[in-house]
């Protein structure tokens, strides 16, 4: 595999916050610190009927993308334990292939 | 199945398909699913990650078509709650005065001993009736303590926590079960081992999701996320709830109603359907009973009547019924209802209204559509296959058995928790004097009007009580306190719907699964009745006693698959697999769905969906309003906590500090209350503060206020309890409220004001 990174499909992204706590009891992160961060856009109403309510988990600096996992033969623990399965993981170029519709971003959160 | 992954396959050398436990260098990984505290229904298949009798790792199994390796963050969290420093690990006696937190060690005889000299001297004194049992919500907990009081205490007074009209799930099965004679769920493709796969099984192409926010709660033996799974397949919804939840804002239709008024909304929804032929006719006609009538009750619940009620607009009403009908006409229409039509006193009418809409467009028990299960019962199987016969010779003059009109008729599964709080307050129609309380807490939590059951517990001469920490019931009123095994450090069946699961023990922490508590008291209380000298042995006599699975395996067998999967079969009311009978139809009198149901009739109870207001609401009491110009909603689920649980949890809290009350923009405005601010939510049962969180998608007029909130932080004993009374949403609720089903009762309808 080439330059590993995340894609992630945030049209279908719940904010269920499985991502943040999955890195923290992977890597042992203690309180404020963590190697992805959920984000919220809204809820705020664009017009009537349409509200603009969006999450997206954010890999921080802190992300290593589980480099002793990958090692072994596993995903990154946030990969494998997201509940709307919308993160994927592998080779950046393979990646950016799937970069086909609304709504998804593909972060290298490390070389 | 799963989406994504361009390492397409999990190692199957690293998550082994085919074997239930294996090493990994010095870890020992089992294949179980987490069904107990702390957790929720839903019994996720997990792997938990073991050393030297230490859980050190949880990951979600991604063999498991359950979850499929997803994982929610309380799973995730479940290290530092198994190795929590606050949890108990021996048994323990209450030292000093009661409510003083101070407890000496004992050992599980002592225990033991004196719960059975306590239990032969009160039954002497005043009889077995005087004992009550309560048990919490519906996990590997809820069937082992009503065995227990049944078999053992030879009670017939079970009840689920104190929780006011059974109104949890119980409103709806009422419905469902008058309705349908069993009981329906959205068919997710979770009764096929293959999901999406099986070429049986489509999607629905509508999903009606009232009254819950089910990639939240979990509930019912239902995954949330499933529901993403759909959509993300095509699958379109509409949404009825006083919030805008994440699900509402993708919604095609959210209908923003006043909590509590889902009745007025659903008949409006069936009168615009029937008005406009948004139905099927064929099906209506072959397998559907007084349809007529039904046309008859909704003719005058128009839109406009129903929006007046429910302070919502009448076009989205029409717009809801519309696109529901006509997607129910042209394809597949499913319900994924939730908790909020329980939490009201007439819970049971208004989802009669609303299986209605879904009955009418014909699609029940087909692939994507609400399908009939009528297996996986396993928790009232091994609790009457081990009563036995037992509950016939103690029922009489078991509490509650004259509260509403469908427990009048034998309609009653368990005690009720309102005639149990009548009778520790009065001693009619006898006084209560023990309480024996497994995996629940409610004076924090499942109890309506906290401080009220907090009074009345004051009578009780002797209380066990058994969970994972010392809670602020086990504080103010335990006798005894015995600690209750985690999901790693105990065994048994998981059974709710399908699949059936294995709950392996890895661990051992001191703390005892309830099915060994209820096997070692038992003995001792009954033995006859508890024959069984192992936990293995006890768990194959549940393998073979499931009456309502049609499996047959031994305990090890299950272990070795982890999970089964009985058969499924679609259109089983064509083929003559639902009625006891063996012919075609449904198990009802008719043969055929009640819309009208002769059984309510019987029973005295309106046999056709009906609406009416709450006992205090803008519209039954507006002269209350002035002082109380809020209606009160309590209890959406948050991700960090299951109930009370968790709130002890370094990392929970992290995410999720304090509890929250949601208040519209411009209310909030207008009282001078600023997002963060710590506020006074007060009504004439009680008051609490809360921390705002001002938002403009909460419906004008309506605040919803967290439940089961206490702080472990703060000081045990009396009168703080944990901090039991600072912001205990149940301080708001009411007893002694239910419908007249006798289910159903008001946590979710009632009224307060705020203020700084």
């Amino acid at each position: 595999m080439g330059k590993p990174g995340l894609l992630i499909d945030y049209e279908w992204c719940t904010g269920c916050h499985s991502c943040e706590m999955a890195c923290k009891a992977e890597h042992g992160f203690g309180e404020g610190q963590c190697g992805i961060k959920l984000h919220k856009n809204g809820p705020w109403q664009i017009k009537e009927d349409k509200w603009e309510y969006a999450f997206i988990p954010i890999p921080t600096s802190l992300c290593d993308m589980c480099a002793d996992r990958v090692a072994e033969g596993r995903v990154p623990t946030c990969v494998h334990h997201c509940q709307a399965l919308v993160m994927e993981f592998g080779d950046v170029e393979e990646l950016a292939k799937k970069m086909d519709k609304k709504q998804k971003v593909l972060f290298i959160p490390c070389d | 199945m799963r989406e994504g992954f361009i390492r397409e396959e999990f190692s199957k050398d690293l998550y082994k398909p085919d074997q239930w436990q294996w090493q990994e260098g010095d870890l020992t990984v089992t294949r179980s699913c987490q069904w107990s505290g702390p957790g929720c229904h839903q019994g996720c298949s997990v792997l938990f990650y073991t050393k030297n009798n230490e859980l050190v790792k949880i990951e979600g199994d991604p063999n498991s078509p359950v979850n499929e390796g997803r994982l929610c963050m309380r799973c995730l969290n479940m290290v530092e709650m198994v190795n929590h420093p606050d949890r108990i690990h021996t048994p323990l006696r209450r030292v000093g005065e009661r409510g003083n937190n101070q407890w000496e060690e004992i050992s599980w005889d002592e225990a033991y001993d004196e719960i059975v000299a306590k239990t032969k001297e009160i039954t002497e004194k005043y009889g077995a009736k005087s004992i009550s049992t309560g048990m919490g919500t519906g996990r590997n907990a809820s069937w082992q303590t009503p065995a227990l009081a049944f078999a053992g205490f030879k009670t017939p007074n079970d009840n689920a926590g104190m929780l006011s009209g059974d109104s949890c799930y119980t409103p709806r099965m009422m419905a469902m079960n008058a309705l349908f004679g069993s009981t329906c769920i959205a068919d997710m493709g979770q009764c096929l081992e293959k999901r999406f796969d099986d070429p049986r099984y489509s999607i629905p192409d509508m999903m009606l999701i009232w009254g819950n926010n089910p990639i939240v709660s979990n509930a019912d033996g239902f995954f949330g996320h499933w529901v993403i799974d759909v959509m993300r397949r095509g699958t379109k919804i509409i949404v009825v709830d006083p919030r805008l939840t994440w699900l509402a804002s993708k919604a095609e239709v959210w209908v923003q109603i006043r909590p509590g008024t889902d009745g007025a909304v659903a008949l409006a929804m069936l009168h615009v359907m029937i008005e406009e032929g948004l139905y099927d006719a064929e099906f209506v006609d072959k397998w559907t009973y007084g349809f007529d009538a039904l046309k008859e009750r909704v003719a005058d619940w128009t839109p406009e009547r129903a929006a007046e009620i429910a302070w919502c607009e009448a076009d989205v009403i029409t717009k809801a019924a519309r696109t529901f009908g006509a997607a129910g006409v042209n394809g597949t229409t499913t319900l994924q209802w939730g908790l909020k039509l329980d939490q009201q006193k007439y819970g049971v009418p208004a989802a009669h209204a609303i299986a209605c809409m879904q009955i009418i467009t014909g699609n029940i028990d087909v692939p994507g559509g609400f399908i009939c299960i009528n297996f996986g019962y396993t928790q009232s199987d091994i609790r009457e296959a081990i009563a036995k016969d037992m509950m016939s010779e103690i029922k009489d003059g078991r509490l509650g058995d004259d509260y509403g009109a469908l427990r009048r008729v034998g309609y009653a599964p368990h005690s009720s928790t309102d005639a149990t709080l009548v009778a520790m307050e009065t001693g009619e129609p006898y006084p209560i004097k023990m309480l024996y309380l497994c995996s629940t807490n409610p004076i924090t939590n499942m109890g309506a009007e906290s401080k009220r059951i907090y009074e009345a517990m004051k009578s009780i001469e002797f209380c066990v009580v058994c969970d994972l920490f010392i809670t602020p019931t086990a504080a103010a009123f335990a006798d005894i306190f015995l600690p209750v095994a985690m999901g790693c450090e105990r065994s048994g069946v998981r059974g709710w719907y399908t699949p059936l699961r294995a709950i392996n023990k890895v661990t051992d922490a001191g703390g005892k699964g309830d099915e060994v508590l209820m096997l070692e008291l038992g003995k001792r209380l009954n033995p006859d009745y508890f024959p069984w000298d192992t936990v293995e042995e006890f768990d194959n006599y549940c393998m073979e006693n499931l009456s309502s699975v049609p499996l047959k395996m031994t305990f090890e067998e299950l272990r070795d698959k982890v999970i089964a999967y009985p058969d499924f079969e679609y259109r089983k009311y064509e083929k003559g697999l639902l009625r006891a009978d063996g012919k075609p139809g449904f198990q009802t009198a008719t043969g055929r769905i009640e819309l009208y149901c002769t059984m309510y009739d019987m029973a005295g109870v309106d046999p056709l969906p009906y609406f009416d207001e709450p006992t205090e609401s803008p519209m039954r009491t507006p002269e209350l309003m002035e002082e109380y110009p809020f209606v009160l909603s309590t209890g959406a689920r948050s991700w960090e906590f299951f109930h009370s649980e968790q709130r002890q949890s370094k990392a929970m809290r992290e995410f999720h500090p304090d509890p929250i009350v949601e208040l519209n923009t411009e209310d909030a405005a207008a009282l001078g209350i600023k997002e963060g601010d710590w506020v006074n939510i007060e009504n004439p049962h009680g008051k609490i503060r809360q921390k705002a969180r001002v938002v403009p998608t909460i419906k004008k007029g309506v605040v919803h206020c967290e439940h089961g909130w206490w702080f472990p932080e703060l000081a045990g004993e009396e009168p703080t309890l944990f901090g039991n009374w600072e912001s205990n949403a149940n301080c708001l609720t009411t007893m002694c409220d239910f419908g007249p089903s006798g289910y159903g009762a008001p946590y979710n309808t009632q009224i307060c004001r705020v203020y700084k």
